[in-house]
Order: structure tokens, then C-alpha cells, then sequence
């Protein structure tokens, strides 16, 4: 009974995760060696998330975890984003 | 009276272990999102002065180091799995792998560092405050602790990962309380998490 909640992840899954984990590496960097002004930020930022989903999800296990902690993660990401909104809209409306 | 069948300690509780890691781990991230939020709004305020800072950078060094923290997360990642299938000289080796790995990586910002103390970069130093701007001054600023405490954790992460080492090896970390290196990975996993927003924004962007 113990041993079916936990899940043991095989090596070969770790081992994909990083090797895409290292291609978006390279793709954020090309992206802003190319000249795409304040869009190159923006393309950096997109890989990034990705790449964080990717670490969240599968080497810190919230994929085979229970969901409340899918829940609680999302939530501190969403207060985030909320905190980034409101400091924005009082700077960019001075 | 209830018999505890699995342990002889009833006072382990892997979910509770893990979820508060996760709360501290909460605490970790916001710390640096405030840091991630000055960054945004001084590089909002100063964009050419924030260009001009990171020509200063070498993204190699970066690229570098992003990709020896990803496969330490990936050896530790690993680690915990060949732990639940009792493989104990295979944790024990992607383990000390893993603290390799950071060591490498503390020995590449030490150079990354020293070059810039090299040029006269340093926070304080005359150089940046009688010959750059407001601007590169904030970035300087923010580069080195941003860059600096994110190495005080790779250092702390070393330091975790040390002890669940040991305890794997003296086998009080074992298939079946495996909560202390569970625990060391949510971590490194954290700083490598730090490291993935840190690396574009301060490296790559120009």
C-alpha cells in the first residue's frame, strides 16, 4: 500500500525533460541574437516560463504529487503576476 | 490502541515533510520575484543603460553555467529515484556528481567575478560611480546580488546536499524515509528555477 502512491520516476524520463530543457536553452538565445528589439525580452521570458514549467512539473515532481500542491503553486504564481500587474500600472500611468 | 505497522517512528510523515518544503520554498521564490520586480522596473525607467550593462556580461559563461546547473538537477532528480529502487551506490554516485557539478559552477562565477572586479566593477567601486551612469550603477547593483545570492544558495544547496549524502550512506535516508533528499532536490531544483529567469534577463538581453 505504500508503495503504489509513490511513484518512482524512470531515468530515461529525467534524461528527455533535460535534453529539452537544454534545446529551449539554446533556442532563448538565439532568439535574442536576433534583432527583434523589445519582442526579444518577451521571447527570452516565454522560454523561460516553459523551461520552469518543465522543472516544476517533472523534477520537482508536482506531476505525480497530490493536486493541492498544483494548486498552491499556481496560486503563489498567480499573486506574483498580480503584484508585477499592479507595480506596472502605477509606473507606466505616472 | 492503534498499532503503527510500517515504523517503529510514528512521527514521519512524508506529505507533511514535503509540503513544508514547498511553504518554504513559497518564501524563497518571492524573495526573489521582489528582487525580479525592482530589476523590471529600473530596466523599465533605464533601457539603454541596462543594454549598455549587460555588453559587459559574457553569455558563454552564462550558457555555461545554465547548463551545468540543468544536468545537477537532472543528477539529482535521479538520485531520488535510484534511493526508491535501493540502489544505494548509484544515489550515492549521481549525488556526489550533483555537489561536483555545483562546485564547477561556484568556480565559474568566481572568474565571472573576478574579471569584472578586474575592470574596476565592483559595487562601490570608483569606477562605477564617478564614470557610469545612474542606470548601469542599478544594474551593476543589481547583478551582483541578485548573481551574488543565488550563489549563497548554491552554497547552502551544497551544504544540504553534503548531509543527505551522509545520511544515505549511514542509511538513516533510506527507501523508506527519503524526505531529507526529496527535500535537498525541491531545492536545487529551486535554485536551478532562480537560474533560468536569471540568466536571460541579466546575460542574454541586449
Amino acid at each position: 500500500m505504500e508503495k503504489e502512491k509513490h511513484h518512482i520516476v524512470p531515468y530515461k524520463t529525467y534524461f528527455y525533460i533535460l535534453i529539452s530543457l537544454l534545446v529551449l536553452t539554446f533556442m532563448s538565445i538565439g532568439i535574442t541574437k536576433i534583432n527583434l528589439g523589445g519582442y526579444s525580452v518577451l521571447g527570452a521570458l516565454i522560454f523561460s516560463t516553459i523551461k520552469s514549467v518543465l522543472v516544476l512539473y517533472w523534477f520537482m515532481h508536482l506531476k505525480f504529487d497530490q493536486p493541492f500542491l498544483r494548486f498552491m503553486v499556481g496560486f503563489v504564481t498567480l499573486v506574483f503576476l498580480a503584484v508585477i500587474f499592479i507595480t506596472f500600472l502605477d509606473y507606466y500611468y505616472r | 490502541m492503534e498499532q503503527v505497522s510500517q515504523h517503529a517512528d510514528p512521527h514521519y510523515d512524508q506529505e507533511a515533510n514535503k509540503l513544508g518544503m514547498w511553504l518554504f520554498i513559497f518564501t524563497e521564490l518571492l524573495l526573489f520575484g521582489g528582487l525580479f520586480i525592482v530589476y523590471s522596473i529600473y530596466r523599465f525607467l533605464n533601457p539603454e543603460a541596462f543594454q549598455l550593462g549587460a555588453h559587459e556580461l559574457n553569455p558563454t559563461i552564462g550558457a555555461i553555467n545554465t547548463i551545468i546547473l540543468l544536468v545537477s538537477s537532472m543528477t539529482i532528480a535521479m538520485s531520488t529515484s535510484s534511493l526508491q529502487k535501493k540502489n544505494k551506490g548509484l544515489t550515492v554516485l549521481l549525488l556526489e556528481i550533483t555537489i561536483m557539478l555545483a562546485l564547477v559552477f561556484l568556480i565559474n562565477k568566481y572568474f565571472e567575478w573576478g574579471v569584472k572586479f578586474d575592470h574596476g566593477i565592483w559595487p562601490g567601486s570608483e569606477h562605477l560611480i564617478n564614470d557610469m551612469s545612474r542606470g548601469e550603477i542599478l544594474f551593476f547593483g543589481l547583478y551582483f546580488v541578485m548573481t551574488g545570492l543565488h550563489a549563497l544558495h548554491i552554497i547552502v544547496g551544497m551544504i544540504i546536499i553534503i548531509v543527505a549524502l551522509k545520511r544515505v550512506q549511514n542509511g538513516t535516508v533510506n527507501e523508506n524515509r527519503s524526505s531529507l533528499l526529496d527535500n535537498a532536490g525541491l531545492y536545487w531544483h529551486l535554485v536551478d528555477l532562480i537560474w533560468i529567469f536569471l540568466f536571460p534577463l541579466f546575460y542574454l538581453i541586449h
